[in-house]
């Protein structure tokens, strides 16, 4: 960038103590969860209003300089990772709840609010916002909003997308807009769904209208241990096809279960090849029908095991090992790559057979946690980046992972984006008019590809430098990659 | 009217050529909602009623993919031999409503409550700019990152981005039973009230529609699930709402709800967002104007039958700062109120739609 004339109005803008210069300042914001990319940024700035974002924004764009938009910098797809000599809009202290409404069940946010944050101040009312990433007690609104994030309850609540309603944004030439509002319906083309996912490419979310939904009255869990993955997978179609929409199905292999096992002890049987979860809600006369009849399709799929939660405290004793099995399993190796490909789920049991294969065929090990109700597969792929070709073995199985689930006519992203991480495979699952059209759409929005240059789009120099080993907050247990 | 020229491609290529072909069109679906696709004797009607059929139905994935000409009636039937549903209830299947026309006006209708709303549905979709160009956005798997999200963008585009030709939707099983209760309430006061702690209530409602009888507002709320625990739960309903009658032949009220047969013939018909909080003042113009109305979705939009003058609506509207979108009535062009986002839009046509070959948005 030319920082000539950016940098002394930034000055003028934002006072010293928040606008970060010095290498040692910067480098918590080179990288995000996505360790193997890293760059500097020219500056970063700790914004906390809206009009400082604004005006960011809008000098970037006169003087051409690329921005990145930031939450916690959780991105699993080097979503946040900065463009290298541009500017980090960090949006941390934008974290005001501005309005919660528990008759309308909204709450409206501002982008650095922490997921979490809007379930626990809408708890009072018996309210909760329903996307849940294993992130959620750090990552904040506004990345889930860029990237659609996902979660363990996708098949019956969806995604980010269905959940935010309205969006005032700042596009990258500094046009405020609002799109959607308060209400659940709205008139003429989502706009708001458009720019949810939208990898901060259109800009950067300002204040986020989230809809809530009612705390059900009832969850019963079960927990049932396989032979193999495949009877595993076949159970989940027994549920499916039984007419039941639990909230959430997630299936563990052995690696999973025994590194979940020795970072939290969460009770799962050890001699499992692998475990099913399965999870009904809503209430309670309905649910206790609904799971008496799930148990016995369990029963009847040739499991070695089964374990019903008998409370709250058992409950959450089989989602802490599920959503800590990723960094556990992490702890197995110095490092790890993690994908996000989706495969129809009548084809899981094909996919992680192929995986196998590939595994074996790399000489790696691959650990497998995934969100089974929607398909969204997670191979973690163990690797030490000291070991010369270890690295480049796993990107390769990795990019063969992501291949097989596009023929198996799936997607190479279930919820951690695009991103740095797998904008190469984009024609793989996109013509080349599609992504045309995409390019055309984004330069629509911004004319100068300044906000988020690099992201989503195959074309680009890749700023990698390879690091090595977990991230800070990962290391610290704050941060889990899934 | 003059009588337009109508074109009926029978492929995805065909309607690809039209489009170069034809400097002005117009989409037209089933036709179920006229003035979304009212068209100029100088515009070429691109009628979509020969790109049917479902291409690809997997029960046990919870997702199927059609043609966008398919009758919403054929699709219905197809899930309903598998126990599924389209949960976000769009209106006017039995009129001959299709897929493509579904997700054109963004229509959702009372079964919207318990899981959302087309736009929480739609998958996967292609579709033909007016540039001719096929473009494909989304999949066909139920949860998926990857590119910008076009089939959003095109619920509600009203045929003026491009030519809707296939689309994926996610489904869901289908409660095996219904149950109705019809609750009267003193005052418009008392009805959103209870609607509002019915939304936050642990109840699993599919349908909460508020309606105005013989100018006293009744909610009428749906539930569905397990025959075995059906009754209980209406029980337990009634007994927490504290009145409220079981309502007989409630599969009839909620067809009739969703054909519009309860909005008189020759009125407009509109579709508005609303939220509790605007109802009141909205109520209070609409009752004073002799309007019909029923909210649904949990106070989230209102039916409007309008008798008189749409201008009147429309700065009715436009006062109360809501938008609304004319499913019946004798207009050119089918948005009255405000629009948000207009400049947005206005950019994202420029791109797809160029030289105006749809009408403008």
């Amino acid at each position: 960038m030319q920082p000539g004339s950016l940098l002394p109005d930034l000055e003028r803008l934002i006072p010293a103590a928040r606008l970060l210069r010095r290498a040692a300042e910067m480098t918590p914001y080179e990288s995000d969860a996505l360790t193997a990319f890293r760059a500097r940024p020219a500056a970063v700035v700790l914004a906390e209003t809206q009009d400082e974002v604004i005006e960011i924004v809008r000098l970037c764009h006169r003087d051409g300089v690329p921005f990145v938009a930031r939450g916690s910098g959780t991105s699993l797809s080097g979503g946040s990772l900065p463009v290298e000599g541009g500017v980090v809009i960090a949006l941390n202290r934008l974290n005001r709840i501005l309005r919660l409404d528990p008759a309308q069940r909204i709450a409206v946010v501002e982008p650095g609010v922490i997921n979490l944050d809007v379930s626990r101040a809408a708890a009072p009312y018996g309210l909760y916002y329903a996307p849940d990433p294993s992130s959620q007690l750090i990552c904040t609104i506004g990345g889930n909003v860029a990237f659609n994030s996902g979660g363990a309850h996708c098949l019956k609540y969806g995604m980010t997308a269905n959940h935010v309603l309205g969006i005032k944004a700042v596009l990258p030439d500094g046009e405020v807009v609002q799109l959607g509002g308060a209400s659940l319906e709205s008139v003429g083309p989502d706009l708001t769904g458009f720019f949810v996912g939208s990898e901060g490419l259109f800009g950067v979310a300002l204040e986020i209208t989230l809809r809530l939904l009612p705390k059900p009255e009832l969850y019963r869990t079960v927990l049932a241990a396989y032979d193999s993955l495949e009877a595993a997978g076949d159970a989940v179609a027994q549920v499916v096809a039984s007419g039941l929409l639990p909230g959430a199905m997630e299936i563990m292999d052995a690696l999973a279960i025994e590194a979940a096992e020795a970072a939290v002890h969460a009770g799962y049987p050890r001699d499992a090849a692998a475990l099913l979860i399965v999870e009904l809600e809503g209430e309670r006369i309905q649910v206790e029908a609904e799971f008496t009849h799930l148990l016995q399709v369990i029963e009847g799929s040739g499991p070695k095991t089964v374990t019903v939660a008998k409370d709250d405290a058992d409950r959450a004793r089989i989602w802490k090992g599920r959503k800590s099995a990723f960094s556990a399993v992490g702890r197995l190796s110095p490092d790890y790559l993690v994908q996000d490909g989706v495969v129809p789920r009548s084809r899981l049991g094909e996919a992680l057979a192929t995986i196998e294969q590939l595994s074996r065929a790399h000489q790696l090990r691959v650990a497998n946690v995934f969100h089974a109700g929607d398909g969204n597969l997670h191979p973690l792929i163990l690797f030490n980046g000291r070991v010369p070709g270890e690295l480049e073995r796993a990107e390769v199985l990795a990019g063969e992972i992501i291949h097989m689930c596009i023929d198996l006519g799936g997607s190479i992203t279930g919820e951690h984006g695009v991103g740095m991480e797998k904008r190469q495979h984009m024609p793989t699952m996109f013509t080349e008019t599609d992504l045309a059209v995409m390019a055309e759409l984004r330069r629509a929005l911004d004319p100068g590809e300044i906000a988020n240059r690099g992201k989503m789009f195959p074309a680009g120099e890749a700023p990698a430098l390879r690091s090595h080993g977990l991230h800070p907050l990962e290391r610290q247990g704050i941060l889990s990659r899934e | 009217m003059t009588a337009t020229t109508m074109i009926a491609p029978e492929s995805i290529e065909a309607v690809q050529s039209a489009i170069c072909a034809h400097e002005r069109l117009v989409v037209r679906g089933g036709g179920t909602k006229p003035p979304l696709s009212a068209a100029d004797p100088d515009q070429i009607v691109l009628a979509t009623h020969r790109l049917t059929g479902i291409v690809e139905y997997a029960p046990g994935e919870f997702v199927f993919t059609a043609r966008a000409g398919t009758r919403l009636q054929e699709i219905a039937a197809a899930l309903a031999e598998h126990g599924q549903y389209l949960p976000f209830d769009p209106p006017l299947v039995a009129a001959g409503a299709t897929l493509g026309g579904a997700i054109a006006a963004g229509l959702s209708g009372s079964g919207r409550q318990r899981y959302g709303g087309v736009r929480d549905f739609l998958i996967g979709v292609r579709f033909v700019d007016g540039q001719g160009r096929l473009v494909r956005g989304g999949g066909k798997v139920v949860k998926n990152a990857a590119g910008f999200d076009l089939p959003r963008l095109l619920v509600g585009s009203v045929g003026r981005l491009g030519v809707i030709v296939e689309a994926s939707f996610k489904v869901f099983p289908r409660p095996p039973q219904y149950a109705t209760v019809r609750a009267p309430q003193p005052t418009l006061d008392d009805a959103l009230t209870t609607i509002a702690r019915l939304n936050s209530s642990t109840f699993d409602i599919e349908a909460l529609d508020l309606l105005i009888e013989d100018k006293a507002p009744v909610l009428y709320i749906r539930q569905g699930g397990l025959a075995t625990t059906l009754d209980a739960r209406q029980q337990g309903l009634i007994t927490w709402l504290g009145s409220g009658t079981p309502l007989p032949d409630e599969a009839a009220f909620w067809a009739d709800s969703g054909n519009f047969g309860w909005a008189p013939a020759g009125w407009t018909l509109v579709k508005t967002p609303v939220t509790l909080l605007t109802i009141p003042v909205l109520e209070q113009a609409l009752h004073a104007h002799g309007a019909q109305r029923r909210y649904f979705g949990g106070g989230a939009a209102v039916w409007i039958a309008w008798p008189g003058e749409l201008t009147a609506l429309d700065a009715l509207l436009a006062q109360l700062q809501l938008s609304g979108l004319i499913l019946r009535g004798d207009v050119a062009q089918p948005f009255v109120g405000v629009r948000t986002g207009a400049s947005l839009a206005a950019r994202i046509k420029r791109v797809l739609d160029p030289s105006n070959r749809f009408p403008i948005l």
